[in-house]
């Protein structure tokens, strides 16, 4: 990390954003050259939380790393929990049960709402505003108790198995979620109320930090924001995984781009997981919940890829495998690295307010991006 | 025979000073109580806004929790930054509470209840508010941390916006009572209030003073999420609280003004002995106002700084000049 030659003619200066900064969501370090309270080029430096995920799957056996998983994105873990089973199974040609794949698509979506919950909550502290964070954590709460009554933790989960999931679910689930899908209904209009249609809220983030479809694409960005520039891409419907193809749900895309369309995105894909996970509820088969799978399994030579819609974007696991049971490469592509690679170009000439509202709506996750 | 030099000493004094010793030490009593009070409700309303009991632990319902922070605060090391500007560093905090203590000087509690009833004392109180952003400026300059310095620039700026519409909100009653007397201004709404004469002077003012003792969401300087904690990040222990503690009384005054100048000060229902016991509708009034300001900062997202300022110079200038020169007006009719 070099600082670049200081524009000589202005009277620019550096500030560092992080890595211990309230606003940047772990340790992020963003270097600013500013000029007064504009930015005039910001960088962000990572790799504080670098733990070798990576290599760490390469000399573990398959099933040793899945713990791992949920510890990349630890606000999505039951997403890539699902990457790295459905990578597996696609190497293996093992077959989940039915009943197993509605409930990792009910849990997954239930982890995609707690995810945007938070991410919603901490956005408008961003903003300055305290309270929302408190209310959307309750609802996120009731989640977490869900989620703890069948895979037994509440963060970092290690629930999908390859060729199942570890337990069955039973009806206190299926009942609690149901309640809880009726309450998150109730909650929306008071969060339009409060939220979306709160003067001060819409004025500071209404055209501001303004994604295009073609910057999106060209640093490869996904999820929310590239839906939010009014691409429908969703790995859910475009390479569709799992049963989703079974259920009715729409991917919601804005217009503009600004962050007012991935705030009104993300509101909006909680509903449609609702939706889901209703579908699923109602035609949640019986039967098993596991297939039988040898205990040692070696990995066929030959590589691999799978990804799932993660509620940040598009994750992706490639897996090269020589024949043993150790991955010999194990590349993963979490969404936020390519998301924030965007901020530059994004914040370039903006205030340092707008920087932190739009750090807040890229909705990162830094242990993710340093894995 | 120890009490019988002291009360012979006492009785030596000039009247004048032992006037002016309790006075100074009724002051600072009543702006530690008023801290540790508005401390206490604002989190505790706070609380109840995010659907959390608040502080419980110390006391019955936690109502001693202010005084135990305020006694770690004390314990507390006073770092000074080795690039800091030291003088300046240890200068800021006191400043700081200067204005704390002067502004009581003018403040009718009741119509009896009242230090010195200056003749100028509504530009008294607000001139010496002021020099509040004197103190945030040498605390930001002094700590020689470039969001330090964000905070108190941005604290300057706004200060210096907000002033004008107040002054402007505030000189229309003036011009209705003919005197800057806070007991006369008082006197002068015996029969109706002037937030019923004046409500468009008394929402600037309002407004206005929100933006003045940086309270959300207008609260730029300490925007936590951009600044850390603005002007006073790199202070600890009492000097921080000294900050806390000129914050919460600015409060007070700021919303003492407006009841004095809008709200009848004293007036209300009479009790038995009015002329003392008037501090209670005083007082009332003031944590009612209070309170609204802790229910908006604890609703609102922050406004961004360009918005702030063109909020004070296209709307609110303009709106109480218009409103001072309607006032002008109809008083000379």
């Amino acid at each position: 990390m070099t600082l670049g030659t200081k524009n000589q003619d202005r009277h620019s200066f550096y500030l560092n954003m992080g890595p211990q900064h309230p606003s940047t969501h772990g340790v992020l370090r963003v270097l600013l050259e500013m000029e007064g309270e504009y930015i005039l080029e910001p960088e962000p430096v990572i790799g504080y939380g670098h733990r070798m995920q990576e290599k760490i799957g390469e000399s573990l056996t398959w099933n040793a790393f899945m713990p791992n998983t949920a510890r990349i994105d630890y606000l999505s873990a039951l997403m890539y929990n699902h990457g790295y089973v459905g990578l597996i199974e696609r190497m293996t040609g093992i077959e989940a049960p039915r009943r197993a794949e509605y409930i990792r698509v009910i849990t997954s979506e239930l982890n995609r709402i707690a995810s945007h919950l938070l991410w919603l909550g901490a956005f408008l502290l961003d903003l300055g505003a305290f309270t929302p964070i408190m209310y959307t954590f309750d609802d996120r709460e009731q989640i977490l108790d869900i989620l703890e009554d069948v895979t037994g933790s509440r963060l970092t989960y290690c629930y999908y198995r390859v060729g199942g999931v570890s337990r069955d679910v039973d009806g206190t689930f299926v009942e609690g979620t149901r309640a809880f899908i009726r309450r998150l209904r109730s909650r929306f209009p008071m969060y339009d109320d409060l939220v979306t249609n709160n003067i001060i809220f819409i004025k500071r983030v209404k055209d501001i930090a303004q994604f295009t479809p073609d910057m999106a694409m060209r640093y490869g960005a996904t999820g929310p924001i590239l839906r939010s520039t009014g691409i429908g891409y969703d790995i859910r419907r475009n390479e569709p995984y799992s049963v989703y193809p079974e259920f009715d749900f729409d991917i919601p895309v804005g217009t503009t781009g600004d962050c007012m369309d991935v705030y009104l995105v993300r509101v909006r894909e909680m509903e449609q997981s609702l939706r889901i996970i209703e579908q699923a509820l109602d035609s949640l088969p019986e039967g098993p919940c596991m297939t039988k799978v040898p205990r040692r399994l070696k990995l066929p030579q030959g590589d691999a890829s799978f990804s799932v819609e993660a509620a940040r974007g598009e994750l992706s696991y490639y897996l090269v495998s020589d024949g043993s049971d150790v991955p010999y490469r194990l590349k993963i592509r979490p969404p936020s690295f390519s998301n924030l690679s965007l901020l530059p170009e994004l914040c370039r000439n903006m205030l340092l307010s707008d920087l932190v509202m739009a750090l807040g709506a890229l909705d990162l996750v830094i242990p993710e991006i340093d894995r | 025979m120890g009490q019988a030099i002291f009360m012979e000493t006492v009785n030596s004094l000039p009247p004048e000073l032992i006037r002016i010793v309790v006075t100074a030490l009724v002051i600072i009593a009543f702006v530690f109580l008023n801290s540790l009070i508005l401390g206490y409700l604002e989190r505790k309303f706070a609380g109840w806004f995010q659907l959390r009991p608040g502080p419980m632990e110390v006391g019955p319902h936690g109502i001693f929790q202010l005084i135990v922070d305020g006694v770690k605060l004390l314990g507390k090391q006073f770092i000074i930054p080795k690039e800091a500007n030291a003088p300046l560093f240890r200068l800021a905090p006191l400043l700081a509470f200067i204005p704390v203590g002067m502004s009581f000087i003018v403040v009718p509690f009741s119509s009896k209840l009242q230090v010195r009833d200056l003749d100028v004392g509504l530009i008294f109180i607000l001139a010496i508010m002021a020099l509040n952003a004197v103190a945030i400026l040498i605390a930001g300059w002094g700590s020689n941390n470039k969001y330090s310095l964000f905070g108190a620039i941005r604290a300057v700026a706004q200060n210096v916006a907000y002033e004008i519409p107040m002054l402007l909100s505030l000189l229309s009653v003036v011009l209705m009572t003919n005197t800057f007397s806070m007991r006369g201004i008082v006197l002068a709404q015996s029969p109706v209030w002037h937030v019923i004469l004046q409500p468009v002077a008394f929402l600037i003012y309002f407004i206005a003073g929100m933006a003045e003792t940086h309270r959300a969401p207008f609260d730029l300087p300490e925007a936590e999420s951009e600044l850390t904690a603005g002007f006073h990040t790199e202070f600890s222990g009492i000097c921080f609280s000294f900050f806390f503690i000129a914050e919460y009384t600015n409060m007070f005054f700021v919303c003492a003004i407006a009841v004095i100048l809008f709200l009848g000060g004293w007036s209300g229902p009479p009790l038995p002995y009015m002329e003392y016991t008037g501090i209670i509708w005083f007082l009332l009034k003031v944590y009612a106002l209070l309170f609204i300001l802790i229910w908006v900062r604890w609703s609102f997202p922050r406004v961004r700084f360009d918005q702030l300022l063109n909020f004070c110079w296209k709307y609110l200038i303009p709106f109480s000049l218009v409103n001072l020169l309607v006032t002008a007006v109809i008083v000379k009719l």
